[in-house]
């Protein structure tokens, strides 16, 4: 790398604040977003930390009470319930579901599109500043009166009871909703209309069969939480009897409309995440992807089944018993296209050559994380045992298995994985397996416990409970700063490798025959310098390791580009390797 | 000090019920469990295949082992159907399976006696069918039970984990749920029923006791006991108040201690005669009209900092006299 002559690429091409406010870049935005998000994972993971450590102990131990007694007019369980509720609603609309799609999705999608941005670039800044000012409502409702009535807003405790900032966080989320809905539009677009000369639906990275599908979710899905939550503040502004029967209202209705988005959205966070584990387990195998098409089609099913499940949380809910047994049964018709997707990833391995860098510590620990999270989703769908584990700490453990551990464990696994091509360095390799070790170590101890806590009869919610779930709720606390340690590693080991003596990445270190690899790294502005042909996206045999220049290069180059590899029909001749 | 001693506490302590559970003590906690650990030997068995086989294949194809991949098949329609169709054939049973025990939750037979649970922030209120409103549940062992159950403010939601129920009381409607108990408690000996639907400040100490007897002479002695008509003679309308300040539930919000710690309203001790701050800036004199319009109308005059948080008569149903025999209690405990 000759010094002198300085590089230029989308980072440094333009300087200050406003280039980076007004850009237009989807990879700025795309860092941005991820930034913005990582920032409201910390806030919402403070807030997890003041929940575990309340509940560490029983309060009828000695000295068992974490939070003080009466803090500005808040009694402890009054904080305690504002504290589950803000860590909820932050980690839920703030970071899982943007987290993905937003931040990686707009940095990698029109990269392995071969695009030089998304389809509609002013409408996706639009989508990123809508999401700052959701931001701001949330961080208001925070600081003027809190919020107290758990991320779902159940009415009618949210429009005639709480005494907190209940119209300001649902004006937050229904912004937010539409900072989502305008991204997953755009995305939706792009796929459709900017795809490359040969890259057919069937030759898709199966990242952008994950990111469309969730589109499809985000547009048709989101705009119902919006209009639920405008329900929500009319009754509570205007004492419009929607959900409150005291006002002639129904509040089941309201459960209802909420998880027929909210259902759906569990999918916004977790499709993108399989989307971003197919891609670690291929490329980190130096397979291609077993299945491609059963994987692809799956993530068109689960997208379709998840707007016909949403009964399953209210099966003790009042709605009718066969309503009741009619989401039971759809409910397994989801579990089926999940079950493919693992069997597939681990199919992947087979004969491979497999590369144990951090992104793929990551989907390994999806893999065993998704699956608890998935199994024991089971329990709930079926009827029998839902009856006895609805609304326990075995809900709790269950979807913080699936939004926590295989949302965020991907999200992780995803910014490592791209980060050589974000900042051009590399990261050191042992901080990040230490990281993702811990954070997977500390995660089993947290939510494991959780379980037997919530079959042997600990609510979920509770601010107190019986000192026979003390030795549960230790271990869960012990694990949650394990997990909070792995984290912070995980965190460090980024920005360790921004400072002091960097290490250049190469263009493409993990052998990756997507389009997104095959620019330089960090991308210049626009991308792509040549427009490229495509055909396999799992071909690994189109590369080969490079000693000098550290990373794969491409066997036979574009003329003119030696990042880009001749695919398709401009490819002259089968490669071979030894 | 933290104690670290709970940590060993499972492998310490004798528990009651098995691994998961609390004891079986109703007809349907055997099916219950039963249809749990079928579900969860499905479960492990296919988490350790999974996980079994891809750490043998991490371990087998890792690159120092294997420094180029190996050609292989990229699909095979015999493999996926395999893994599609045989755990389709596992979820069709256990959808069955749940759907049945299902079906047993939700139809009480016809014989059942019926108790009515009112819900209300926080507390539980239990109406027998003679009529008496108390804030515990007691059964009969043997006899089947159904809740119809109700709510005055939020959604809350029953849940009696010994009995393998669950049912949410929803304001606006009706909902039920039925048992038949197994298991007679002993002396001082309940089951826990607690709230499982978030409602607000006191959610995790809206819980009551459900009490099985062992049988119907037992029961009736209980409530010939908690039933006891009130005296109306004059001097025993503080002890009256005192009965009313227990089951009617004022104790989930208000000490007769002076504390106020875990309380979300005032304590009663030495409210009589004082002069009482206002959450309004003024002050008013605590007499016995005060304490009357508190019980009726409690947002009218809301003590300096406590929230306006308690419904017209504390969210249960008091009688002319019962309101009486309150602020008799209530001036009883004057300083």
């Amino acid at each position: 790398m000759n010094s002198v002559e300085k590089e230029i690429h989308y980072l440094n091409h333009e300087k200050g604040f406003k280039s980076w406010f007004w850009t237009l870049d989807h990879k700025r935005l795309g860092l941005m977003y991820m930034w913005a998000v990582i920032a409201a994972f910390v806030l919402g993971g403070v807030f997890a930390m003041l929940v575990r450590m309340e509940l560490m102990q029983p309060n009828s131990l000695e000295g068992g009470q974490f939070l003080s007694d009466q803090v500005g007019g808040l009694s402890a369980a009054d904080r305690y319930n504002h504290f589950f509720t803000l860590h909820g609603a932050i980690m839920v609309f703030l970071v899982i579901i943007p987290g993905i799609p937003a931040a990686l999705g707009n940095f990698a999608l029109p990269m392995m599109l071969g695009a030089k941005d998304v389809a509609f670039p002013k409408l996706n800044r639009f989508s990123f500043h809508l999401w700052l000012t959701g931001a701001l409502f949330f961080v208001g409702a925070l600081l003027w009166k809190g919020l107290d009535t758990g991320w779902t807003f159940y009415a009618p405790y949210s429009t005639s009871h709480s005494d907190t900032s209940v119209i300001m966080a649902t004006s937050g989320a229904f912004i937010l909703g539409f900072s989502s809905i305008f991204t997953g539009l755009n995305f939706l677009v792009t796929i459709h209309k900017l795809r490359p000369e040969g890259m057919t639906w069937f030759r898709m990275p199966l990242f952008l069969w994950a990111i469309y599908a969730t589109a499809v979710i985000q547009i048709l899905a989101t705009p119902v939480i919006g209009i639920a939550l405008l329900m929500l503040s009319v009754e509570r502004w205007l004492g419009i009897g929607l959900f409150d029967p005291a006002l002639g209202g129904d509040p089941v209705l309201f459960e209802h409309l909420f998880w027929f988005y909210s259902h759906p959205a569990v999918y916004v966070m977790v499709l993108p995440a399989m989307g971003v584990v197919s891609e670690l387990i291929a490329n980190f195998s130096r397979k291609p992807i077993f299945g491609y098409r059963s994987i692809a089609m799956s993530s068109v099913a689960i997208a379709i089944f998840s707007f016909i499940v949403w009964g399953h949380h209210m099966y003790v809910a009042g709605q009718s018993e066969v309503v009741s047994v009619i989401f039971s049964a759809l409910t397994f018709s989801v579990a089926v296209p999940s079950a493919i997707k693992v069997f597939n990833w681990v199919a992947t391995l087979y004969k491979g050559s497999i590369r144990l860098n951090t992104p793929m510590w990551y989907a390994l620990a999806v893999i065993w994380l998704f699956s608890i999270g998935g199994l024991t989703g089971l329990f709930l769908g079926t009827l029998g045992t839902d009856i006895h584990l609805h609304d326990t700490y075995f809900v709790v453990a269950h979807f913080h298995f699936v939004m926590v551990g295989s949302a965020i464990f991907a999200f992780i696994g995803g910014i490592y994985y791209w980060w050589p091509k974000m900042y051009g360095v590399m990261y050191n390799e042992t901080y990040g397996r230490l990281g993702c070790f811990l954070s997977w170590f500390g995660f089993n101890l947290t939510f494991l416990p959780q379980f037997v806590a919530g079959t042997r009869g600990m609510p979920r919610r509770y601010f107190d409970y019986d000192p026979q779930f003390a030795s549960y709720n230790m271990w869960s606390t012990i694990g949650a700063m394990v997990l909070m340690v792995g984290l912070v590693i995980g965190l460090f080991a980024l920005v360790h490798s921004l400072i002091g003596q960097r290490r250049k990445a190469p263009a493409n270190p993990w052998g990756a025959s997507t389009l997104d690899w095959q620019c330089t790294s960090p991308p210049p502005p626009h991308n792509f310098d040549h427009a490229p042909s495509v055909d396999d996206p799992y071909d690994h045999d189109i590369l080969r390791w490079d000693e000098q220049e550290q990373g794969f290069m491409p066997i036979d180059p574009v003329d003119g580009d030696p990042n880009l590899a001749k695919m398709g029909s401009a490819r002259t001749a089968p490669a071979t390797h030894s | 000090m933290i104690s670290l001693v709970p940590l060993l506490s499972p492998f310490l302590q004798e528990q009651e019920g098995s691994y998961f559970f609390p004891v079986q003590a109703s007809e349907f906690a055997a099916d219950t469990d039963w249809l749990f650990h079928f579900i969860l030997w499905v479960s492990v068995v296919s988490f350790v295949l999974v996980v079994g086989v891809t750490g043998w294949f991490i371990w087998r194809y890792r690159q120092a082992r294997e420094p180029e991949p190996q050609p292989s098949a990229t699909h095979s329609v015999k493999l996926e159907l395999i893994w599609s169709i045989i755990p389709s054939i596992f979820l069709v049973i256990m959808f069955w399976e749940g759907f049945q025990v299902f079906v047993d939750h939700r139809n009480p037979p016809p014989s059942a006696d019926r108790v009515d649970v009112i819900g209300s922030k926080w507390l539980w209120t239990f109406r027998y069918p003679n009529g008496a409103e108390l804030p515990e549940l007691h059964v009969i062992k043997d006899r089947p039970v159904r809740l119809v159950l109700q709510s005055k403010d939020v959604l809350h939601s029953v849940w009696i984990p010994a009995f393998r129920v669950k049912m949410d009381a929803v304001p606006g409607r009706y909902t039920q749920l039925w048992f038949t108990p197994t298991i007679a408690n002993g002396p001082d000996e309940f089951f826990p029923l607690l709230c499982t639907e978030y409602c607000g400040t006191q959610h995790s100490s809206m819980n009551s006791k459900v009490v099985v007897h062992p049988n119907a002479a037992s029961f009736q002695t209980w409530m010939n006991e908690a039933t006891v008509d009130y005296d109306p003679d004059p001097e025993k309308w503080a002890d009256n108040g005192a009965l009313v300040y227990k089951n009617k539930g004022c104790q989930v919000c208000h000490s007769i201690d002076g504390t106020t710690a875990g309380k979300v309203g005032p304590s009663f001790k030495g409210v009589f005669g004082a002069n009482r701050p206002l959450a309004s800036g003024e002050s008013v004199l605590a007499d016995e009209n005060y304490l009357l319009e508190s019980i009726e109308n409690p947002i009218a005059k809301v003590v300096a900092n406590y929230a306006p948080a308690m419904a017209v008569n504390g969210g249960v149903s008091l009688s002319k006299e019962e309101k009486d025999y309150l602020v008799a209690f209530i001036k009883s405990l004057a300083d």
